[in-house]
Protein backbone atom coordinates (compact mmCIF):
# COMPACT_ATOMS: atom_id res chain seq x y z
CA UNK A 1 0.00 0.00 0.00
CA UNK A 2 1.11 3.36 -1.20
CA UNK A 3 0.64 6.61 1.35
CA UNK A 4 -0.01 9.95 0.02
CA UNK A 5 1.56 13.10 2.26
CA UNK A 6 0.47 16.72 0.50
CA UNK A 7 3.30 19.00 2.60
CA UNK A 8 3.24 22.41 2.44
CA UNK A 9 6.28 24.81 2.91
CA UNK A 10 4.98 27.68 5.75
CA UNK A 11 6.21 30.46 7.74
CA UNK A 12 8.43 28.86 10.39
CA UNK A 13 6.41 29.00 13.53
CA UNK A 14 9.12 30.17 15.92
CA UNK A 15 8.89 33.45 13.19
CA UNK A 16 6.54 36.24 14.35
CA UNK A 17 4.45 37.19 10.68
CA UNK A 18 4.43 40.95 9.87
CA UNK A 19 1.83 43.15 7.72
CA UNK A 20 3.49 44.80 4.79
CA UNK A 21 2.92 48.92 5.21
CA UNK A 22 0.68 48.92 1.50
CA UNK A 23 -1.54 46.11 3.59
CA UNK A 24 -1.22 43.47 0.39
CA UNK A 25 -0.58 40.75 2.36
CA UNK A 26 2.56 39.52 4.89
CA UNK A 27 5.73 39.56 4.25
CA UNK A 28 8.08 36.60 3.87
CA UNK A 29 11.09 38.05 2.32
CA UNK A 30 14.02 37.18 4.87
CA UNK A 31 11.50 34.84 7.31
CA UNK A 32 12.39 31.34 8.06
CA UNK A 33 10.40 28.91 5.96
CA UNK A 34 9.43 25.14 7.39
CA UNK A 35 7.76 22.16 6.57
CA UNK A 36 4.04 22.95 8.42
CA UNK A 37 4.70 21.23 11.42
CA UNK A 38 0.88 19.11 10.95
CA UNK A 39 3.07 17.92 7.84
CA UNK A 40 6.35 17.07 9.73
CA UNK A 41 3.74 14.59 12.20
CA UNK A 42 1.77 13.34 8.60
CA UNK A 43 5.51 12.38 7.49
CA UNK A 44 6.41 10.91 10.11
CA UNK A 45 3.75 8.51 10.55
CA UNK A 46 3.73 7.53 7.35
CA UNK A 47 7.30 6.77 7.75
CA UNK A 48 6.54 4.83 10.83
CA UNK A 49 3.65 3.32 8.85
CA UNK A 50 6.56 1.83 6.39
CA UNK A 51 8.48 0.75 8.70
CA UNK A 52 6.28 -1.17 10.79
CA UNK A 53 6.01 -2.84 7.36
CA UNK A 54 2.59 -2.19 6.58
CA UNK A 55 3.39 0.40 3.62
CA UNK A 56 5.45 -0.28 0.62
CA UNK A 57 6.09 3.63 -0.17
CA UNK A 58 5.41 7.43 1.14
CA UNK A 59 5.01 9.86 -1.76
CA UNK A 60 5.27 13.81 -0.18
CA UNK A 61 3.80 16.18 -2.53
CA UNK A 62 3.39 19.80 -2.44
CA UNK A 63 1.87 22.90 -4.64
CA UNK A 64 3.57 25.88 -4.89
CA UNK A 65 6.59 28.07 -5.72
CA UNK A 66 9.83 26.39 -6.73
CA UNK A 67 11.34 26.81 -3.45
CA UNK A 68 8.14 24.71 -1.96
CA UNK A 69 10.36 21.82 -2.81
CA UNK A 70 12.34 22.72 0.50
CA UNK A 71 9.23 21.13 2.18
CA UNK A 72 9.32 17.98 -0.26
CA UNK A 73 12.88 17.83 1.07
CA UNK A 74 12.20 17.89 4.49
CA UNK A 75 9.43 14.93 4.06
CA UNK A 76 11.90 12.87 2.20
CA UNK A 77 14.69 13.74 5.31
CA UNK A 78 12.11 12.31 7.54
CA UNK A 79 11.71 8.76 5.00
CA UNK A 80 9.39 9.54 2.36
CA UNK A 81 10.73 8.15 -0.88
CA UNK A 82 10.03 10.24 -3.45
CA UNK A 83 8.24 13.99 -4.25
CA UNK A 84 5.87 15.40 -6.37
CA UNK A 85 6.63 19.25 -6.80
CA UNK A 86 3.24 20.72 -8.91
CA UNK A 87 5.12 24.36 -9.37
CA UNK A 88 2.87 27.68 -9.63
CA UNK A 89 4.00 31.38 -9.00
CA UNK A 90 0.05 31.69 -8.00
CA UNK A 91 -1.91 31.89 -4.54
CA UNK A 92 -3.91 28.29 -4.77
CA UNK A 93 -6.57 28.12 -2.44
CA UNK A 94 -7.68 25.28 -1.00
CA UNK A 95 -10.29 24.28 -2.93
CA UNK A 96 -8.35 24.37 -5.73
CA UNK A 97 -5.27 22.07 -3.72
CA UNK A 98 -7.52 19.42 -3.37
CA UNK A 99 -8.90 19.65 -6.62
CA UNK A 100 -4.88 19.08 -7.70
CA UNK A 101 -4.47 16.65 -4.95
CA UNK A 102 -7.25 14.58 -5.96
CA UNK A 103 -5.23 13.66 -9.46
CA UNK A 104 -2.70 12.56 -8.24
CA UNK A 105 -4.63 10.19 -5.79
CA UNK A 106 -6.18 9.21 -9.25
CA UNK A 107 -2.78 8.75 -10.25
CA UNK A 108 -0.82 7.51 -7.93
CA UNK A 109 -3.75 5.28 -5.86
CA UNK A 110 -2.41 5.27 -2.20
CA UNK A 111 -4.28 3.35 0.12
CA UNK A 112 -4.39 6.83 2.99
CA UNK A 113 -3.77 10.25 2.37
CA UNK A 114 -2.37 11.77 5.12
CA UNK A 115 -1.79 15.57 5.59
CA UNK A 116 -1.55 18.06 8.42
CA UNK A 117 -5.18 18.88 9.87
CA UNK A 118 -4.35 22.99 9.67
CA UNK A 119 -1.14 24.96 7.76
CA UNK A 120 -0.40 27.42 10.12
CA UNK A 121 -0.21 30.19 7.85
CA UNK A 122 -3.75 30.51 6.18
CA UNK A 123 -5.18 28.44 9.15
CA UNK A 124 -7.74 27.12 6.97
CA UNK A 125 -8.38 23.86 8.14
CA UNK A 126 -10.19 23.05 5.10
CA UNK A 127 -8.11 20.89 2.59
CA UNK A 128 -8.29 17.33 4.03
CA UNK A 129 -12.32 17.14 4.09
CA UNK A 130 -12.43 19.16 0.62
CA UNK A 131 -9.86 15.82 -1.01
CA UNK A 132 -12.09 13.76 0.60
CA UNK A 133 -15.46 15.15 -0.41
CA UNK A 134 -13.80 15.17 -4.08
CA UNK A 135 -12.96 11.75 -4.31
CA UNK A 136 -15.79 10.18 -2.47
CA UNK A 137 -13.90 9.13 0.72
CA UNK A 138 -14.35 8.79 3.88
CA UNK A 139 -12.62 10.86 6.44
CA UNK A 140 -11.18 11.20 10.00
CA UNK A 141 -9.91 14.87 10.83
CA UNK A 142 -7.86 15.87 13.86
CA UNK A 143 -5.91 12.11 13.98
CA UNK A 144 -4.60 11.41 17.88
CA UNK A 145 -3.71 7.20 16.59
CA UNK A 146 -3.97 5.88 13.74
CA UNK A 147 -4.27 1.99 13.47
CA UNK A 148 -4.08 0.62 9.80
CA UNK A 149 -4.40 -2.22 8.32
CA UNK A 150 -5.11 -3.73 4.78
CA UNK A 151 -8.70 -2.87 4.52
CA UNK A 152 -9.63 -0.29 7.14
CA UNK A 153 -7.86 2.11 9.37
CA UNK A 154 -9.23 2.53 12.68
CA UNK A 155 -8.48 6.59 14.01
CA UNK A 156 -8.93 8.17 17.13
CA UNK A 157 -9.74 11.83 17.13
CA UNK A 158 -9.50 14.70 19.20
CA UNK A 159 -13.05 16.21 19.41
CA UNK A 160 -14.52 18.80 21.67
CA UNK A 161 -15.03 17.09 24.95
CA UNK A 162 -12.73 13.97 24.28
CA UNK A 163 -11.61 11.39 21.75
CA UNK A 164 -13.69 10.04 18.87
CA UNK A 165 -13.04 6.72 17.54
CA UNK A 166 -13.76 5.98 13.86
CA UNK A 167 -13.40 3.11 11.71
CA UNK A 168 -12.58 4.01 7.39
CA UNK A 169 -12.72 1.56 4.33
CA UNK A 170 -9.86 2.31 2.54
CA UNK A 171 -9.16 4.73 0.55
CA UNK A 172 -9.43 7.02 3.13
CA UNK A 173 -8.13 10.37 4.41
CA UNK A 174 -6.39 10.73 7.99
CA UNK A 175 -5.41 14.67 9.01
CA UNK A 176 -3.11 14.81 11.69
CA UNK A 177 -3.21 16.92 15.09
CA UNK A 178 -0.66 17.60 17.39
CA UNK A 179 -0.67 14.50 19.26
CA UNK A 180 -0.16 11.60 17.28
CA UNK A 181 3.10 11.72 17.67
CA UNK A 182 7.02 13.60 17.81
CA UNK A 183 8.02 13.81 14.62
CA UNK A 184 12.22 12.87 14.35
CA UNK A 185 14.78 14.82 13.87
CA UNK A 186 16.22 13.40 10.65
CA UNK A 187 20.24 12.37 10.81
CA UNK A 188 22.53 14.06 8.30
CA UNK A 189 23.18 11.22 6.69
CA UNK A 190 19.26 11.38 6.19
CA UNK A 191 18.95 14.86 5.00
CA UNK A 192 22.01 13.67 2.12
CA UNK A 193 19.91 10.70 1.36
CA UNK A 194 17.04 12.77 0.80
CA UNK A 195 18.63 15.09 -1.75
CA UNK A 196 19.19 12.38 -4.20
CA UNK A 197 15.43 10.95 -3.64
CA UNK A 198 13.76 11.83 -6.55
CA UNK A 199 10.95 14.85 -6.97
CA UNK A 200 9.16 15.17 -10.45
CA UNK A 201 8.36 18.73 -11.52
CA UNK A 202 4.79 19.34 -12.55
CA UNK A 203 2.19 21.62 -13.45
CA UNK A 204 -1.43 22.69 -12.26
CA UNK A 205 -1.97 22.54 -16.04
CA UNK A 206 -0.49 18.99 -16.46
CA UNK A 207 -3.87 18.09 -14.25
CA UNK A 208 -6.34 20.28 -15.95
CA UNK A 209 -7.15 21.88 -12.89
CA UNK A 210 -8.53 25.83 -13.17
CA UNK A 211 -6.98 27.22 -10.04
CA UNK A 212 -8.16 30.65 -10.57
CA UNK A 213 -9.16 32.17 -6.57
CA UNK A 214 -12.72 32.43 -5.59
CA UNK A 215 -12.18 34.66 -2.54
CA UNK A 216 -11.00 38.23 -3.28
CA UNK A 217 -8.36 39.42 -0.69
CA UNK A 218 -8.99 43.05 -0.42
CA UNK A 219 -6.48 44.05 1.87
CA UNK A 220 -4.10 42.05 5.26
CA UNK A 221 -4.07 44.50 7.79
CA UNK A 222 -2.41 44.64 11.58
CA UNK A 223 -4.50 43.34 14.39
CA UNK A 224 -5.64 45.57 16.79
CA UNK A 225 -2.40 46.33 18.95
CA UNK A 226 -2.92 45.36 23.40
CA UNK A 227 -0.98 47.85 25.24
CA UNK A 228 0.96 46.36 27.75
CA UNK A 229 -0.30 46.50 31.22
CA UNK A 230 1.56 46.32 34.64
CA UNK A 231 3.34 44.50 37.10
CA UNK A 232 1.71 44.83 40.78
CA UNK A 233 3.26 43.18 43.70
CA UNK A 234 1.43 41.13 45.63
CA UNK A 235 -1.64 39.31 45.14
CA UNK A 236 -3.92 40.92 47.18
CA UNK A 237 -3.09 44.25 45.06
CA UNK A 238 -4.28 42.09 42.36
CA UNK A 239 -7.37 41.16 43.45
CA UNK A 240 -7.99 44.58 44.53
CA UNK A 241 -7.51 45.81 40.58
CA UNK A 242 -9.58 43.26 39.18
CA UNK A 243 -12.50 44.07 41.31
CA UNK A 244 -12.07 48.07 40.97
CA UNK A 245 -11.62 46.78 37.17
CA UNK A 246 -15.40 44.70 37.88
CA UNK A 247 -13.36 41.59 36.77
CA UNK A 248 -14.27 39.86 40.07
CA UNK B 1 -31.39 35.63 0.81
CA UNK B 2 -31.42 32.95 2.81
CA UNK B 3 -29.12 31.31 4.92
CA UNK B 4 -29.04 27.77 6.52
CA UNK B 5 -26.77 27.41 9.52
CA UNK B 6 -25.57 23.93 10.64
CA UNK B 7 -26.32 23.49 14.53
CA UNK B 8 -23.59 21.96 16.73
CA UNK B 9 -25.31 19.71 19.37
CA UNK B 10 -25.15 16.40 21.25
CA UNK B 11 -28.77 15.87 20.43
CA UNK B 12 -30.29 17.33 23.45
CA UNK B 13 -28.90 20.66 23.76
CA UNK B 14 -27.43 23.25 21.59
CA UNK B 15 -23.49 23.93 21.67
CA UNK B 16 -23.46 27.79 23.47
CA UNK B 17 -21.30 28.25 19.49
CA UNK B 18 -24.54 27.26 17.98
CA UNK B 19 -25.82 30.49 19.07
CA UNK B 20 -22.60 32.57 18.29
CA UNK B 21 -22.76 31.92 14.91
CA UNK B 22 -26.36 32.47 14.62
CA UNK B 23 -25.66 36.14 15.60
CA UNK B 24 -23.16 36.30 12.59
CA UNK B 25 -25.51 34.33 9.91
CA UNK B 26 -28.34 37.09 11.41
CA UNK B 27 -25.86 39.89 10.01
CA UNK B 28 -25.77 38.66 6.67
CA UNK B 29 -28.79 40.18 5.92
CA UNK B 30 -31.34 37.78 5.19
CA UNK B 31 -33.60 35.19 6.75
CA UNK B 32 -32.17 32.21 9.05
CA UNK B 33 -32.65 28.48 8.80
CA UNK B 34 -31.20 26.24 11.38
CA UNK B 35 -30.23 22.76 10.53
CA UNK B 36 -30.41 20.30 13.38
CA UNK B 37 -29.10 16.72 12.08
CA UNK B 38 -28.44 14.04 14.23
CA UNK B 39 -30.36 11.32 16.23
CA UNK B 40 -32.83 11.57 18.79
CA UNK B 41 -32.51 15.17 18.39
CA UNK B 42 -35.64 16.77 19.08
CA UNK B 43 -34.56 18.44 22.27
CA UNK B 44 -31.68 19.88 20.17
CA UNK B 45 -34.54 21.31 17.46
CA UNK B 46 -36.67 22.89 20.22
CA UNK B 47 -33.79 24.81 21.87
CA UNK B 48 -33.00 25.86 18.14
CA UNK B 49 -36.76 27.33 17.31
CA UNK B 50 -36.43 29.33 20.40
CA UNK B 51 -33.06 31.22 19.74
CA UNK B 52 -34.18 34.88 18.20
CA UNK B 53 -34.00 35.72 14.45
CA UNK B 54 -34.60 31.84 13.77
CA UNK B 55 -37.35 31.61 11.14
CA UNK B 56 -37.34 27.86 10.58
CA UNK B 57 -35.71 24.59 12.09
CA UNK B 58 -35.11 21.81 10.22
CA UNK B 59 -34.73 18.74 11.61
CA UNK B 60 -33.13 15.97 10.71
CA UNK B 61 -33.69 12.76 12.88
CA UNK B 62 -31.82 9.59 12.02
CA UNK B 63 -29.49 7.20 13.29
CA UNK B 64 -27.02 7.56 10.41
CA UNK B 65 -26.51 11.26 11.68
CA UNK B 66 -25.69 10.23 15.33
CA UNK B 67 -22.16 11.12 16.30
CA UNK B 68 -22.10 13.83 13.86
CA UNK B 69 -19.76 11.83 10.88
CA UNK B 70 -18.92 14.05 8.21
CA UNK B 71 -19.67 12.00 5.22
CA UNK B 72 -23.95 11.55 6.03
CA UNK B 73 -24.60 15.46 7.40
CA UNK B 74 -22.16 16.59 4.55
CA UNK B 75 -24.28 14.73 1.55
CA UNK B 76 -27.71 15.89 4.00
CA UNK B 77 -26.35 19.94 3.75
CA UNK B 78 -25.93 19.51 -0.13
CA UNK B 79 -29.72 18.05 -0.32
CA UNK B 80 -30.80 20.90 1.19
CA UNK B 81 -28.17 23.81 -0.30
CA UNK B 82 -30.01 24.52 -3.18
CA UNK B 83 -32.86 26.92 -1.21
CA UNK B 84 -29.55 29.14 0.39
CA UNK B 85 -27.36 31.76 -0.77
CA UNK B 86 -25.24 30.71 2.52
CA UNK B 87 -24.28 27.89 4.30
CA UNK B 88 -22.57 28.72 7.89
CA UNK B 89 -21.73 26.75 10.82
CA UNK B 90 -19.96 27.24 14.08
CA UNK B 91 -16.03 26.66 13.76
CA UNK B 92 -16.16 24.03 16.67
CA UNK B 93 -14.86 20.29 16.24
CA UNK B 94 -17.56 19.50 14.23
CA UNK B 95 -18.10 22.37 11.95
CA UNK B 96 -14.42 22.56 10.65
CA UNK B 97 -15.04 18.73 10.27
CA UNK B 98 -18.16 18.66 8.02
CA UNK B 99 -17.97 22.54 6.19
CA UNK B 100 -15.36 22.19 4.20
CA UNK B 101 -16.63 18.81 2.60
CA UNK B 102 -19.89 20.91 2.03
CA UNK B 103 -18.18 23.36 0.39
CA UNK B 104 -15.66 21.03 -1.92
CA UNK B 105 -19.25 19.24 -2.65
CA UNK B 106 -20.75 22.70 -4.02
CA UNK B 107 -17.58 23.84 -5.84
CA UNK B 108 -17.57 26.88 -3.43
CA UNK B 109 -14.51 28.11 -1.77
CA UNK B 110 -14.63 28.19 2.58
CA UNK B 111 -14.02 31.16 4.28
CA UNK B 112 -12.72 29.70 7.67
CA UNK B 113 -13.33 31.20 11.11
CA UNK B 114 -14.40 34.27 10.66
CA UNK B 115 -14.13 37.34 13.16
CA UNK B 116 -16.43 40.06 11.48
CA UNK B 117 -19.53 40.38 8.89
CA UNK B 118 -18.46 43.16 6.72
CA UNK B 119 -21.54 42.49 4.21
CA UNK B 120 -23.30 39.60 3.24
CA UNK B 121 -19.93 38.40 0.83
CA UNK B 122 -17.37 40.35 2.82
CA UNK B 123 -15.55 39.03 5.57
CA UNK B 124 -12.53 39.23 7.99
CA UNK B 125 -10.60 36.38 9.28
CA UNK B 126 -7.26 36.20 11.38
CA UNK B 127 -4.31 34.75 9.67
CA UNK B 128 -0.73 33.59 10.79
CA UNK B 129 -1.60 32.99 14.25
CA UNK B 130 -3.54 36.15 14.22
CA UNK B 131 -0.55 37.95 13.37
CA UNK B 132 -3.07 39.29 10.66
CA UNK B 133 -6.21 40.06 9.67
CA UNK B 134 -7.52 39.38 5.94
CA UNK B 135 -10.46 40.87 4.81
CA UNK B 136 -11.57 38.76 1.88
CA UNK B 137 -15.01 39.10 -0.77
CA UNK B 138 -16.25 35.65 -2.29
CA UNK B 139 -17.19 35.44 -5.49
CA UNK B 140 -18.54 32.03 -5.62
CA UNK B 141 -22.27 31.60 -5.61
CA UNK B 142 -23.01 30.48 -2.90
CA UNK B 143 -21.02 31.74 0.34
CA UNK B 144 -19.39 29.02 2.91
CA UNK B 145 -18.70 30.13 6.18
CA UNK B 146 -17.56 28.97 9.65
CA UNK B 147 -17.66 31.34 12.37
CA UNK B 148 -14.65 31.84 15.46
CA UNK B 149 -17.58 32.08 18.62
CA UNK B 150 -15.18 34.31 20.64
CA UNK B 151 -16.07 37.00 18.27
CA UNK B 152 -19.92 37.16 18.20
CA UNK B 153 -21.91 37.81 21.36
CA UNK B 154 -24.91 34.68 21.23
CA UNK B 155 -28.17 35.72 20.11
CA UNK B 156 -30.62 35.30 22.98
CA UNK B 157 -33.70 33.44 23.39
CA UNK B 158 -36.42 35.09 21.31
CA UNK B 159 -40.56 35.73 22.45
CA UNK B 160 -41.59 33.39 19.32
CA UNK B 161 -41.00 29.62 18.16
CA UNK B 162 -40.11 28.78 15.46
CA UNK B 163 -41.61 26.23 13.54
CA UNK B 164 -39.61 22.73 12.85
CA UNK B 165 -39.91 20.78 9.74
CA UNK B 166 -38.28 17.34 9.12
CA UNK B 167 -35.62 16.82 6.63
CA UNK B 168 -34.99 13.18 5.59
CA UNK B 169 -31.15 11.76 5.92
CA UNK B 170 -29.33 11.03 2.64
CA UNK B 171 -28.80 7.51 2.00
CA UNK B 172 -25.67 6.81 0.68
CA UNK B 173 -22.93 4.20 0.89
CA UNK B 174 -20.59 5.59 3.06
CA UNK B 175 -17.51 4.06 4.62
CA UNK B 176 -17.03 5.83 7.74
CA UNK B 177 -18.11 4.03 11.10
CA UNK B 178 -18.65 5.09 14.53
CA UNK B 179 -16.43 2.62 16.86
CA UNK B 180 -16.34 4.52 20.25
CA UNK B 181 -15.76 7.80 22.27
CA UNK B 182 -14.38 9.29 25.82
CA UNK B 183 -15.84 12.22 26.08
CA UNK B 184 -14.98 14.39 29.66
CA UNK B 185 -18.08 15.33 31.30
CA UNK B 186 -17.05 18.39 33.83
CA UNK B 187 -19.35 21.00 36.28
CA UNK B 188 -17.57 23.51 35.23
CA UNK B 189 -18.26 25.61 32.65
CA UNK B 190 -17.35 25.09 29.28
CA UNK B 191 -14.26 26.97 27.85
CA UNK B 192 -15.39 28.66 25.40
CA UNK B 193 -18.36 30.45 26.85
CA UNK B 194 -17.09 30.68 29.92
CA UNK B 195 -16.80 34.56 31.59
CA UNK B 196 -13.43 33.33 33.53
CA UNK B 197 -10.46 31.11 32.41
CA UNK B 198 -7.74 29.68 34.92
CA UNK B 199 -5.22 28.41 32.28
CA UNK B 200 -1.93 26.12 33.15
CA UNK B 201 1.41 25.87 31.27
CA UNK B 202 4.66 24.00 31.35
CA UNK B 203 5.31 25.47 34.79
CA UNK B 204 2.63 23.13 36.61
CA UNK B 205 5.29 19.99 36.39
CA UNK B 206 2.80 17.23 36.97
CA UNK B 207 -1.21 16.25 36.33
CA UNK B 208 -1.41 16.08 40.09
CA UNK B 209 0.17 19.65 40.79
CA UNK B 210 -1.93 20.99 37.84
CA UNK B 211 -5.16 19.71 39.79
CA UNK B 212 -4.11 20.81 42.86
CA UNK B 213 -3.21 24.51 42.10
CA UNK B 214 -5.19 25.14 39.07
CA UNK B 215 -8.65 23.49 39.71
CA UNK B 216 -9.24 25.29 43.34
CA UNK B 217 -8.56 28.86 41.95
CA UNK B 218 -10.97 27.79 38.87
CA UNK B 219 -13.82 26.21 41.48
CA UNK B 220 -13.53 29.47 43.30
CA UNK B 221 -13.73 31.62 40.74
CA UNK B 222 -16.14 29.78 38.78
CA UNK B 223 -13.95 29.52 36.18
CA UNK B 224 -13.66 27.11 33.20
CA UNK B 225 -10.13 25.40 32.77
CA UNK B 226 -7.65 26.00 30.06
CA UNK B 227 -4.13 24.85 29.33
CA UNK B 228 -0.95 25.39 27.25
CA UNK B 229 0.36 22.97 24.67
CA UNK B 230 2.65 22.17 26.47
CA UNK B 231 0.93 21.19 29.88
CA UNK B 232 -1.58 19.01 27.58
CA UNK B 233 1.33 17.74 25.30
CA UNK B 234 2.82 16.16 29.36
CA UNK B 235 -0.96 15.12 30.20
CA UNK B 236 -1.08 17.67 32.82
CA UNK B 237 -4.64 18.56 31.05
CA UNK B 238 -6.90 17.04 28.25
CA UNK B 239 -6.40 17.58 25.09
CA UNK B 240 -10.01 19.66 24.61
CA UNK B 241 -8.37 22.29 27.03
CA UNK B 242 -5.61 23.28 24.92
CA UNK B 243 -6.04 26.83 24.13
CA UNK B 244 -4.27 28.80 21.27
CA UNK B 245 -4.02 28.92 17.59
CA UNK B 246 -4.42 25.22 17.30
CA UNK B 247 -6.60 24.51 20.08
CA UNK B 248 -9.34 26.68 21.30
CA UNK B 249 -9.79 30.05 20.69
CA UNK B 250 -11.36 32.30 23.72
CA UNK B 251 -12.28 35.51 24.90
CA UNK B 252 -13.30 35.85 28.33
CA UNK B 253 -14.17 38.99 30.45
CA UNK B 254 -10.77 37.17 32.54
CA UNK B 255 -8.09 34.98 31.54
CA UNK B 256 -5.72 34.19 34.30
CA UNK B 257 -2.26 32.56 32.88
CA UNK B 258 -0.27 30.71 35.29
CA UNK B 259 3.37 29.54 34.26
CA UNK B 260 2.79 30.39 30.35
CA UNK B 261 5.31 32.03 28.60
CA UNK B 262 3.11 33.46 26.52
CA UNK B 263 4.13 31.91 23.17
CA UNK B 264 2.54 33.33 19.26
CA UNK B 265 0.34 30.19 19.39
CA UNK B 266 -0.79 30.62 22.58
CA UNK B 267 -1.15 34.09 22.36
CA UNK B 268 -3.21 33.96 19.38
CA UNK B 269 -5.92 31.77 21.57
CA UNK B 270 -6.50 34.11 24.37
CA UNK B 271 -4.80 37.69 23.61
CA UNK B 272 -8.84 39.08 22.92
CA UNK B 273 -9.56 38.12 26.50
CA UNK B 274 -10.83 41.76 28.18
CA UNK B 275 -8.89 41.19 30.98
CA UNK B 276 -5.40 39.04 31.09
CA UNK B 277 -3.33 38.03 34.76
CA UNK B 278 -0.34 36.18 34.41
CA UNK B 279 2.13 35.15 36.69
CA UNK B 280 5.30 34.16 35.52
CA UNK B 281 8.77 34.11 37.18
CA UNK B 282 10.14 35.32 34.52
CA UNK B 283 9.81 38.98 34.55
CA UNK B 284 10.54 38.76 30.24
CA UNK B 285 8.08 36.49 29.82
CA UNK B 286 6.39 37.65 26.59
CA UNK B 287 2.80 37.09 28.11
CA UNK B 288 3.51 40.06 30.03
CA UNK B 289 2.99 42.14 26.46
CA UNK B 290 -0.33 41.19 26.44
CA UNK B 291 -1.34 40.92 29.81
CA UNK B 292 -2.83 44.06 32.24
CA UNK B 293 -1.60 42.90 35.17
CA UNK B 294 1.24 40.58 35.84
CA UNK B 295 2.73 39.08 38.97
CA UNK B 296 6.48 38.24 38.66
CA UNK B 297 6.95 35.23 40.90
CA UNK B 298 6.10 31.99 41.99
CA UNK B 299 2.61 30.28 41.29
CA UNK B 300 2.88 27.64 44.01
CA UNK B 301 3.62 30.31 46.46
CA UNK B 302 1.64 33.30 44.39
CA UNK B 303 -1.93 31.08 43.74
CA UNK B 304 -2.52 30.15 47.01
CA UNK B 305 -1.97 33.65 48.06
CA UNK B 306 -4.59 34.97 45.40
CA UNK B 307 -6.74 32.49 46.75
CA UNK B 308 -6.64 33.71 50.47
CA UNK B 309 -6.95 37.53 49.23
CA UNK B 310 -10.09 36.17 47.35
CA UNK B 311 -11.36 34.93 50.59
C1 LIG C 1 2.12 23.79 15.10
C2 LIG C 1 2.11 24.29 16.50
C3 LIG C 1 0.90 24.55 17.09
C4 LIG C 1 0.86 25.00 18.41
N1 LIG C 1 -0.36 25.27 18.96
C5 LIG C 1 -0.40 25.71 20.24
C6 LIG C 1 -1.64 26.04 20.86
O1 LIG C 1 -2.72 25.94 20.24
N2 LIG C 1 -1.63 26.45 22.15
C7 LIG C 1 -0.46 26.59 22.86
O2 LIG C 1 -0.53 26.95 24.04
N3 LIG C 1 0.71 26.30 22.30
C8 LIG C 1 0.76 25.87 21.01
N4 LIG C 1 1.99 25.56 20.47
C9 LIG C 1 3.17 25.50 21.35
C10 LIG C 1 3.79 26.85 21.66
O3 LIG C 1 4.69 27.21 20.65
C11 LIG C 1 4.56 26.77 23.00
O4 LIG C 1 5.52 25.75 22.91
C12 LIG C 1 3.65 26.48 24.20
O5 LIG C 1 2.56 27.39 24.21
C13 LIG C 1 4.47 26.62 25.49
O6 LIG C 1 3.70 26.27 26.59
P1 LIG C 1 4.04 26.86 28.03
O7 LIG C 1 3.95 28.34 27.96
O8 LIG C 1 3.19 26.15 29.01
O9 LIG C 1 5.53 26.35 28.27
P2 LIG C 1 6.89 27.15 28.31
O10 LIG C 1 7.08 27.95 27.07
O11 LIG C 1 7.92 26.17 28.67
O12 LIG C 1 6.70 28.20 29.46
C14 LIG C 1 6.64 27.87 30.81
C15 LIG C 1 6.67 29.19 31.57
O13 LIG C 1 6.50 28.96 32.95
C16 LIG C 1 7.35 29.83 33.69
N5 LIG C 1 7.58 29.19 34.99
C17 LIG C 1 8.30 28.09 35.28
N6 LIG C 1 8.20 27.77 36.57
C18 LIG C 1 7.38 28.70 37.14
C19 LIG C 1 6.88 28.89 38.44
N7 LIG C 1 7.19 28.06 39.45
N8 LIG C 1 6.08 29.95 38.67
C20 LIG C 1 5.75 30.80 37.66
N9 LIG C 1 6.19 30.65 36.40
C21 LIG C 1 7.00 29.61 36.14
C22 LIG C 1 8.58 29.98 32.83
O14 LIG C 1 9.22 31.21 33.12
C23 LIG C 1 7.99 29.96 31.43
O15 LIG C 1 7.67 31.28 30.97
C24 LIG C 1 2.05 25.16 19.14
C25 LIG C 1 3.28 24.92 18.53
C26 LIG C 1 3.32 24.50 17.22
C27 LIG C 1 4.64 24.27 16.58
N1 LIG D 1 0.15 24.09 -1.13
C1 LIG D 1 -0.03 22.87 -0.57
N2 LIG D 1 0.66 21.81 -1.03
C2 LIG D 1 0.50 20.59 -0.48
N3 LIG D 1 -0.33 20.35 0.55
C3 LIG D 1 -1.03 21.37 1.05
C4 LIG D 1 -0.94 22.68 0.52
N4 LIG D 1 -1.77 23.47 1.22
C5 LIG D 1 -2.36 22.69 2.15
N5 LIG D 1 -1.92 21.43 2.05
C6 LIG D 1 -2.29 20.27 2.91
O1 LIG D 1 -3.52 20.55 3.55
C7 LIG D 1 -3.35 20.64 4.96
C8 LIG D 1 -4.32 21.63 5.55
O2 LIG D 1 -4.11 22.92 5.01
P1 LIG D 1 -5.20 24.09 5.09
O3 LIG D 1 -6.50 23.51 4.67
O4 LIG D 1 -4.69 25.15 4.14
O5 LIG D 1 -5.19 24.56 6.51
C9 LIG D 1 -1.87 20.94 5.14
O6 LIG D 1 -1.43 20.52 6.41
C10 LIG D 1 -1.26 20.09 4.02
O7 LIG D 1 -1.23 18.73 4.36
Amino acid sequence: MKILVPVKLVIDSNAKARVKPDQSGVDLANVKLSINPFDEISVEEAVRLKEAGKVSEVVAVTIGVAKAQDALRAALAIGADRGILIQTDEMVEPLAIAKLLAKVAEAEQPGVVILGKQAIDDDSNQTGQMLGALLGWPQATFASKVDLSAEAVEVTREVDGGHQTLKLTLPAIVTTDLRLNEPRYPSLPNIMKAKKKPIETKAPADYGVDVTPRLKLLKVGEPPARSAGIKVKTAGELVEKLKSAGAL
Amino acid sequence: MTTLLIADHNNTSLADATSRALTAALQLGGDVHVLVAGANDRAAADAAAKLDGVKKVLLADDPALDHQLAEPIAALVVSLAGDYDAIVAPATGNGKNILPRVAALLDVAQVSEITKVISSDTFERPIYAGNAIAEVRSTDRKTVLTVRGSAFAPAPQGAATAPIEPVAAVAGDYRSFFVGEALASSDRPELTSAKVIVSGGRALGSAAKFNEVILPLADRLGAAVGASRAAVDAGYAPNDDQVGQTGKIVAPDLYIALGISGAIQHLAGMKNSKIIVAVNKDEDAPIFQVADYGIVGDLFQVVPEIEKALN
